[in-house]
């Protein structure tokens, strides 16, 4: 028999550490962001000494689990404390958090480089010809006509991305933070009521993930227009599909 | 760049030749478009027509030879067996001086058509966006799809992008416009709206150079007809003596098969 009173007030206590759950999935999400697309530049660059290093980085990185690589870089680098000192990082490796943030954008670098690359790899070389045409080259071209069609292509499987770093970040509760994974397994310490408990945090991370796949949706909906029919384009999103 | 008199060079080439790998698809052409001057390039398909159209814009560089636009020969640089770009900036300032209205339309498909009509004339010409905007909305008037500005390409017609496309070409200010084979995509009944808008641009003085296989529309449009074969000129001429009398049998031979089969 679950105690819903209990059930209650696990979920407000759970509630604190939201903030910090969603403060992880965000910043090391928008570095990851970053990184997984300079991976995918090096990837199509067609020049080896860039395309090697970033598969053999991607390979590495999905290839081994985010709780190893967490585990790495938090305790690993402990070893190397007198180096990092020296280069003045030791402020930055001695936080959890920053290790966290720095072991979560890792990982989804390497995931996202690949559906970044799918992207840009989608872009129909007519129009980038087009743009040519017309007198646009380099950063321009990347950033007015590349990227925004990359960009939508890639934007509902980026937005797994997103759904996974939600998840991903309850990993940071192993080193010592106090995210709702870390929160709940205080409680549990204490309760000894693991049901309701986890029940409670698998909940709120529902939730988030719920409001998330949502937003993607309706921000993937404002920007595709094109993909629907003339009628549904100018209309209201609620006459339309979501 | 100074006011152009009539009959001044617009587009010269001289001696280009283009290899992909063992082919040779360009051997040696030279061409002098002057201001006003409407060019049908014809010929069968593999002859070079397009590959001579798309070195003008440096589409495709060509493996020699040399390419003037304006009074300014076109930088390039030895590299491997061919050319490359010596002047990236050079290059992207002549491409905005030459439109360009391709075959298979290429409007930017995430942008409205008003989009496509402002996006190059504000962020490659620097120009304000209101002047772009209205300039626009009377380009589309111009070609008869006024009330699609806000309508997406994916939207249109095949005959509708490619007016909107030519629209896109016409709000850099061009001194030159090159079609390639801007009616060949399109259903046969969507041909016409677009030969005809073709047409009013050649009424008005326009400088152009289209390659094309509507060989009614050359001889009613063109000022000067020029034949390619086997990525050599072997026609070239003003249109009304052209067709009545054609020196190269391969040419009559042509027209023969284009008109009648």
């Amino acid at each position: 028999m679950m105690d819903m009173a209990f059930l209650y007030d696990t979920f407000v206590a759970l509630l604190s550490g939201v903030p910090l759950t969603l403060n992880l999935t965000f910043v090391a999400f928008a570095i990851g962001t970053v990184l997984a697309t300079l991976l995918a530049l090096m990837r199509m660059s067609r020049i080896k000494a860039l395309d090697a290093p970033a598969r053999a980085y991607v390979f590495v990185l999905r290839g081994t689990p985010l709780l190893v690589q967490i585990f790495l870089i938090y305790y690993g680098l402990g070893q190397f404390r007198p180096t990092l000192q020296h280069l003045g990082l030791w402020q930055f490796f001695r936080e959890p958090y920053w290790c966290a943030i720095l072991a979560l954008a890792l990982n989804s670098a390497a995931y996202g480089s690949e559906v970044v690359r799918g992207g840009l790899r989608s872009v129909p070389k007519r129009e980038v010809e087009a743009a040519r045409a017309c007198g646009m080259s380099g950063l321009l071209l990347f950033r007015r006509i590349v990227m925004p069609i990359a960009l939508r292509q890639a934007l509902p499987a980026y937005g797994n991305e997103l759904i996974l770093m939600v998840k991903a970040t309850s990993l940071a509760s192993i080193i010592t933070l106090t995210e709702v994974t870390g929160i709940a397994a205080q409680l549990i310490s204490s309760s000894y009521r693991p049901v309701e408990v986890f029940i409670a945090a698998g909940a709120i991370y529902l939730a988030i993930n719920f409001s998330l796949t949502r937003a993607i949706a309706m921000l993937d909906w404002r920007l595709t227009p094109h993909l629907r029919g003339p009628a549904a384009a100018t209309g209201k999103m609620e006459g339309g599909s979501a | 760049m100074p006011e152009q008199k009539p009959g001044q060079t617009v587009v010269s080439l001289r001696g280009l030749h283009k290899r992909f790998g063992a082919l040779e698809v360009l051997k040696g052409v030279s061409l002098d478009a002057r201001k006003g001057e409407v060019i049908a390039i014809l010929g069968s398909s593999g002859s070079g027509k397009s590959t001579m159209l798309r070195c003008i814009n440096m589409l495709e560089l060509p493996s020699s030879g040399e390419v003037v636009i304006g009074d300014e020969p076109v930088r390039l640089k030895k590299r491997g067996g061919g050319l490359a770009i010596a002047d990236r900036k050079q290059i992207d300032k002549i491409r905005s001086r030459v439109g360009m209205v391709f075959q298979s339309f290429n409007l930017w498909s995430h942008m409205t058509v008003l989009e496509n009509l402002i996006e190059a004339p504000i962020h490659v010409q620097g120009r304000p966006r209101r002047q772009c905007e209205d300039e626009a909305r009377a380009l589309l008037q111009k070609v008869g799809i006024g009330d699609k500005s806000g309508a997406y390409p994916s939207h249109l017609s095949g005959g509708q992008q490619q007016r909107a496309a030519i629209a896109r070409a016409l709000a850099m200010h061009p001194d030159v416009m090159l079609f390639d084979e801007p009616t060949s995509a399109l259903d046969p009944e969507r041909v016409g709206e677009v030969l005809k808008v073709i047409r009013a641009l050649a009424e008005e003085g326009r400088t152009m150079l289209v390659v094309t296989h509507e060989i009614g529309f050359a001889r009613e449009v063109a000022s000067r007809v020029i034949f390619l074969h086997e990525g050599r000129i072997e026609e070239d001429g003003p249109t009304s003596e052209i067709f009545d009398n054609p020196g190269s049998p391969r040419f009559r031979k042509f027209i023969a098969t284009v008109q009648h089969g």
